[in-house]
C-alpha cells in the first residue's frame, strides 16, 4: 500500500448502521459470569433461580470453551411459578441438589425471569433456612443478576463481591492479599498464584476456576471439581492487608475489594488488567509494595526477555491496523500492550457499557489520537461495518470474531472469553511479563504468516 | 491443599427421578413427557430452545430473538444447519431488552428493530421468539407482528415460546404453529405426482442433500425440507406434497399431524441414521407411490449399490470394535432406536440409552429392542449419566456438548451425535462416517492414559 492510498483510507470515515436491535452480540448475560466465579469456588454449585433453558445454555457455552463440565443447577421455573412465584421450586431445587451433589455452597444467582416477577430473594432464602438450616448445612449465597441490565462481566463482578459480602470474616489485619483478578483465563490464575507464591505471600484468589475448569481427567468421578478458592480464604480475605482489584471499569462499580474497603477498611488498589509491559509494572510495584520485597529476579529477566522480543520484533508490527474487541477491561489492557509495541490499535471495541471504556483508555494510552476509535454498546454487525473501512492487519479477542476475520481476510489473533473454535482457550496465557510475550509472538508471527503466504517468491528466511 | 477421599461417596438418584429410570427386560413403564424436576441439573434446556432448533434452518428468514441478550448470544451460529443460499438464518438478532423496556414494555423497541432489520436484510419472513419475560411484561408481540407484516408485505410470525411454558417438546409445537401459517399460502401447480415433504432432518453437516439425492435418484421428488436448508417459498407449497416423511419425530409430528387433517396428506416416521434404517425409508417411499413400480425398482438398485460401496470399510471397523460397550444420550428417542441399530451393525452393545424428550411408546420399544439389563432412562442428569456409564463400563459415549466432558473426565471415548457436528452421519455415506467415528474414539491410544483406564491395566498385569 503507498502512502497516498493510506492517507486516503484515514479520510474515508467509517460508518455502521445504528440498528435497535443487537445484531451478533458482544456480550453475553449476567448469569455466565456469576456462573463461572460460583465454579471458581471450592465444593460450590451454581443455581440459576429462573428457567432450565438458562442453566443449560450457559452449561453448553462454558463447556465448549473449557471442554470441562461444569453441572448449574436451575429451579427450573414453570408457568406455576411464574406466575405465583418460584419458592416452592427454589425449596425443593436445593434440597435436591444438595442431596445429589453434597457441596459446600450452594450459590444462587437470579435471571431475568425470577427479577421480572420481583421475587423476594431475601424473604425465600428467609423462609428457606428457617425450615432448612441444620449443622452442617452447606453455605447459601445469593446474587441478583438480571440479564437486562449489564453483560456477562457485571455478573462475574457482583458475584465476586456477593460472595465476599457473605463470607468475609473481620478480624486482626494479616499480610495476605485479596486478588480480583476479573474474568481472566485458568492459565491467568495459575500465572497470578505462582507471582503470589513467588513474594512469599498469603493470598486470597477470587475466583480461582483455575484447577476446577482446566483440571486433570479423573480416576474418580467428581461430582463437583476439585479446586476453586477455599471458603476459608474468604473468611480470610477480611482480614487482608490490601485488595488488589483488576479492571479499570471497576472505578464506577461496586465491587469486591470496594465492599471491603467500606465495611473492614481493607485498602483497595485498582489496576488495569496486567496485560503488557507498564500495566504489569504496576502489578509488581503493587506486589513489592504488599510484601516489602523486590520483585523476584525470575520476573525480572521475563521482563528483559519481553523487551528484549519487542526489538526483535518491532519491525514486523510498527503501525500495523488492528480491531480489538472484547470486555472493555480485556480490551482496556491488550490496546495498552499493542500500542506499546508499535501497533496501532484503529478499533476499540466493546459490547459492555460501562460509560468508562474511552476514558480508561485514554488514561493508559494518552498518546491516542483520532485514528483510533472507540466505541462500547457495539454489536459483532456494527464492529463489521466498521471494518471495512477501517482496514485492519489482523483483529484479536473472542472466537466469535471468526467470521469477520474471514470476511477481511486477516487473522484472528484469539484471546479472552469464548474461544469455541480452537482447544486450549482455558490456557491461553494473557497477563503478566509471560503473557504479553505469547501474545507479541503470536501476534508477530500471525503477520509474518501473512507476509510469507501472500508474497509470490515464498521467502524461507524472514 | 485437601487430600482426596480414598473412595467417592456413591451417587446416588433422587427419588424423584426414580420413576424415570428402568432396565430392558423388565416390565415396569417409564415415567417420562414431565417438567424437570428442580434441582436436577437436567440435560434439556427450555421452551425456547425447542423453537429455536425447528426454525433455525430456515435460511431466508429473519429469526429476532425478544427478550434479554442471553437467549440470542446463546444461540448464534451454533447449529450446523447449512444452507445452499441465504445466509440470514447464522446471524442472532435479539432485541436486547433493558431495564427501562421491562419497566416500560418493549412493544416498541420491538417494532422498530424489525423493521429496520427487515429493510437490512430482506428476508422472506420473519419469526419473533417470545422469550421468558415477554408474556411477563405483557407485550403483545401478535399484534406488532401483524402490523409490521402489513406494512413490509411479508409473513411476521410470533412464536410463543417463553422458556418456562412447558419443556423443550412444547417448544418444538410452538414452531410448529408458527411455521403451519405459511403452509398453504402459494400455489401447488407443477408439484409432480410423486412429492414428498421431509420434516424433522436439519441438513447437519449436509446430511439433508444426500438425502434429497437418494430422494432425487428413485423418482420423488422433494417440495420441501421444512427443517433443514429450507426456504419460505419452498414451505409456503408444502401442501403440494403426497406424502410427509417425519424424521425426530418429537418436534415435527405435530406439524405433520396438522397437514394430515387439514390436507390428508399421509405422515410416514423415518430415520436416516444407519443401513436398515435409511433402506427401510427409501422402501415405504417407494411403497407409498406403488403406482410406479419402477421408483422401488430403484430403490433397491440404489440401496444395492451403496451398500456395496461402503460394505467393505464398514466389516473391517466392525472387527474391530466388536464387542465394545456404549452409552446414548441424545434429544429424541427417534433417533435413539437408530442408533442402537447401527451399534449393532458394528457389532457393539448398547448399555446405557437415554433421551430428553422421548415418550411412553418410545421408551416401550426401546426396551423391547435392547438386550436384557440396558438400562433405559428419560430426562437424565450428569450425575446419573456418569453413574451409569461407570456401571456398564462403557467404552463409548453418543450424546452431545454437554455430555461430552462427562464421558472424556472419565476416560471414555465420545462420538457427538447432535447439532454441533461437522460430519454427516446420515445415509449410507453417513453410516460410514458414523462406523469412522465410533472407530476413532473407541481405539484412540490415548484412554491407555486416563487414570481410571491405567489403573484397571496396571490391576490386570500379572
Amino acid at each position: 500500500m503507498n502512502v497516498t492510498s493510506a492517507i486516503d483510507n484515514e479520510l474515508d470515515e467509517p460508518r455502521f448502521n445504528h440498528c435497535t436491535a443487537t445484531r451478533n452480540a458482544c456480550k453475553l448475560c449476567t448469569p455466565l459470569g456469576a456462573c463461572l466465579v460460583f465454579r471458581g469456588i471450592e465444593g460450590t454449585i451454581p443455581f440459576l433461580h429462573g428457567s432450565q433453558g438458562c442453566s443449560t445454555y450457559i452449561r453448553r457455552y462454558l463447556i465448549s470453551h473449557f471442554r470441562e463440565p461444569i453441572d448449574i443447577a436451575a429451579s427450573n421455573f414453570s408457568e406455576e411459578s411464574a406466575v405465583f412465584g418460584g419458592a416452592s421450586n427454589f425449596k425443593a431445587g436445593v434440597s435436591n441438589v444438595i442431596r445429589q451433589y453434597q457441596p459446600k455452597m450452594v450459590a444462587v444467582a437470579t435471571t431475568c425471569l425470577s427479577e421480572t416477577i420481583g421475587e423476594d430473594m431475601d424473604r425465600i432464602f428467609h423462609d428457606y433456612l428457617k425450615e432448612s438450616w441444620h449443622e452442617g448445612h452447606p453455605h447459601l449465597i445469593k446474587v441478583s443478576t438480571p440479564s437486562y441490565s449489564g453483560t456477562h462481566i457485571d455478573g462475574f463482578h457482583a458475584a465476586v463481591r456477593a460472595a465476599v459480602a457473605a463470607l468475609a470474616l473481620p478480624g486482626d489485619r494479616t499480610r495476605r492479599v485479596n486478588l480480583f483478578p476479573g474474568m481472566v483465563s485458568a492459565a491467568d490464575l495459575r500465572h497470578l498464584k505462582e507471582i503470589a507464591d513467588d513474594f512469599g505471600l498469603p493470598y486470597t484468589l477470587l475466583p480461582d476456576y483455575s484447577e476446577s475448569m482446566d483440571g486433570e481427567t479423573w480416576s474418580e468421578y467428581e461430582k463437583l471439581q476439585s479446586g476453586g478458592t477455599p471458603i476459608e480464604a474468604i473468611h480470610a480475605a477480611g482480614c487482608a492487608q490490601c485488595s488488589l482489584e483488576f479492571g479499570r471499569t471497576l472505578a464506577d462499580f461496586p465491587s469486591a475489594g470496594r465492599f471491603l474497603e467500606e465495611r473492614f477498611n481493607i485498602p483497595n488498589r485498582r489496576l488495569g488488567l496486567p496485560i503488557g509491559l507498564r500495566e504489569t509494572d504496576a502489578l509488581f510495584e503493587a506486589l513489592e509494595a504488599a510484601s516489602g520485597l523486590p520483585t523476584p529476579a525470575k520476573y525480572n529477566k521475563e521482563r528483559g526477555r519481553l523487551v528484549d522480543a519487542l526489538i526483535d520484533g518491532h519491525k514486523y508490527v510498527f503501525e500495523k491496523r488492528a480491531i480489538v474487541y472484547g470486555e472493555e477491561d480485556l480490551v482496556t489492557g491488550l490496546a495498552a500492550f499493542l500500542a506499546e509495541t508499535g501497533i496501532l490499535p484503529v478499533l476499540c471495541a466493546s459490547g459492555g457499557k460501562s460509560g468508562r471504556l474511552e476514558r480508561n483508555l485514554r488514561e493508559v494510552l494518552p498518546m491516542l489520537d483520532e485514528r483510533t476509535r472507540i466505541h462500547d454498546g457495539i454489536d459483532f454487525a456494527q464492529i463489521a461495518e466498521l471494518a471495512e473501512s477501517l482496514k485492519p492487519d489482523f483483529i484479536i479477542g473472542n472466537s466469535k470474531g471468526y467470521a469477520l476475520a474471514r470476511k477481511l481476510g486477516v487473522p484472528l489473533i484469539r484471546v479472552g472469553f469464548p474461544i469455541h473454535d480452537r482447544i486450549g482457550g482455558q490456557r491461553i496465557l494473557h497477563l503478566g511479563y509471560r503473557g504479553a510475550q505469547a501474545l507479541y509472538d503470536t501476534i508477530v508471527n500471525a503477520l509474518l504468516d501473512v507476509k510469507q503466504t501472500s508474497s509470490p517468491i515464498g521467502y524461507s528466511y524472514l | 491443599m485437601q487430600p482426596m477421599p480414598p473412595s467417592q461417596p456413591e451417587i446416588g438418584i433422587l427419588p424423584v427421578r426414580e420413576a424415570s429410570i428402568v432396565e430392558a427386560g423388565k416390565g415396569a413403564g417409564i415415567a417420562c413427557d414431565k417438567h424437570s424436576a428442580a434441582g436436577s441439573v437436567s440435560q434439556r434446556a427450555c421452551v425456547f430452545c425447542g423453537s429455536r432448533v425447528v426454525l433455525y434452518p430456515i435460511a431466508d428468514a429473519l429469526h429476532l430473538v425478544h427478550g434479554p441478550i442471553g437467549c440470542a448470544a446463546y444461540t448464534w451460529d451454533i447449529r450446523g444447519a447449512l444452507s445452499s443460499g441465504p445466509q440470514i438464518h447464522r446471524n442472532s438478532f435479539s432485541t436486547d431488552l433493558q431495564e427501562m423496556d421491562v419497566i416500560y414494555g418493549g412493544e416498541k423497541k420491538l417494532y422498530h428493530a424489525l423493521t429496520e432489520l427487515i429493510d437490512l436484510y430482506k428476508p422472506n419472513a420473519a419469526f419473533v421468539y417470545s422469550t421468558c419475560i415477554v408474556g411477563i411484561i405483557g407485550d403483545d408481540v401478535a399484534a406488532i407482528c401483524k402490523r409490521v407484516a402489513a406494512e413490509k408485505g411479508i409473513p411476521v410470525l410470533p412464536v410463543n415460546s417463553e422458556g418456562f411454558r412447558g419443556t423443550k417438546k412444547d417448544g418444538y409445537r410452538a414452531a410448529c404453529e408458527a411455521v403451519y401459517k405459511l403452509v398453504g399460502t402459494a400455489p401447488t401447480e407443477g408439484i409432480p405426482p410423486h412429492s414428498i415433504n421431509i420434516l424433522g432432518d436439519f441438513n447437519l453437516a449436509g446430511e439433508t442433500w444426500i438425502i434429497r439425492d437418494y430422494y432425487q435418484r428413485i423418482g420423488v421428488n422433494v417440495v420441501s425440507c421444512i427443517t433443514g436448508d429450507a426456504r419460505v417459498e419452498d414451505i409456503r407449497r408444502a401442501h403440494g406434497a403426497k406424502l410427509n416423511l417425519v424424521q425426530c419425530s418429537g418436534s415435527m409430528m405435530h406439524l405433520a399431524k396438522v397437514m394430515e387433517r387439514d390436507y390428508g396428506i399421509p405422515v410416514k416416521r423415518v430415520s436416516y441414521f444407519g443401513i436398515e434404517d435409511m433402506s427401510a425409508a427409501l422402501y415405504e417411499t417407494a411403497k407409498f407411490f406403488a403406482d410406479d413400480p419402477t421408483i422401488m425398482e430403484r430403490a433397491q438398485a440404489l440401496v444395492r449399490d451403496e451398500v456395496a460401496l461402503i460394505w467393505p470399510q464398514l466389516r473391517a471397523y466392525r472387527a474391530k470394535l466388536q464387542g465394545k460397550k456404549a452409552a446414548i444420550y441424545v434429544g429424541g428417542a427417534f433417533k435413539a432406536f437408530s442408533l442402537v441399530r447401527a451399534l449393532k451393525m458394528l457389532g457393539m452393545e448398547t448399555a446405557v440409552v437415554g433421551s430428553q424428550t422421548g415418550g411412553a411408546e418410545d421408551y416401550k420399544q426401546l426396551q423391547e429392542m435392547c438386550d436384557p439389563g440396558t438400562i433405559i432412562v428419560d430426562d437424565s442428569n450428569p450425575l446419573e449419566l456418569a453413574k451409569f456409564c461407570l456401571q456398564k463400563d462403557v467404552d463409548l459415549f453418543i450424546g452431545g456438548v454437554k455430555e461430552r466432558p462427562i464421558a472424556y473426565k472419565m476416560g471414555i471415548g465420545f462420538c457427538d451425535h447432535n447439532h454441533e457436528r461437522k460430519e454427516p452421519l446420515a445415509g449410507f455415506i453417513g453410516m460410514l462416517h458414523f462406523a469412522r467415528e465410533v472407530y476413532s474414539s473407541v481405539m484412540s491410544p490415548v484412554w491407555q492414559f486416563a487414570p481410571r483406564r491405567a489403573a484397571k491395566l496396571k490391576g490386570a498385569q500379572p
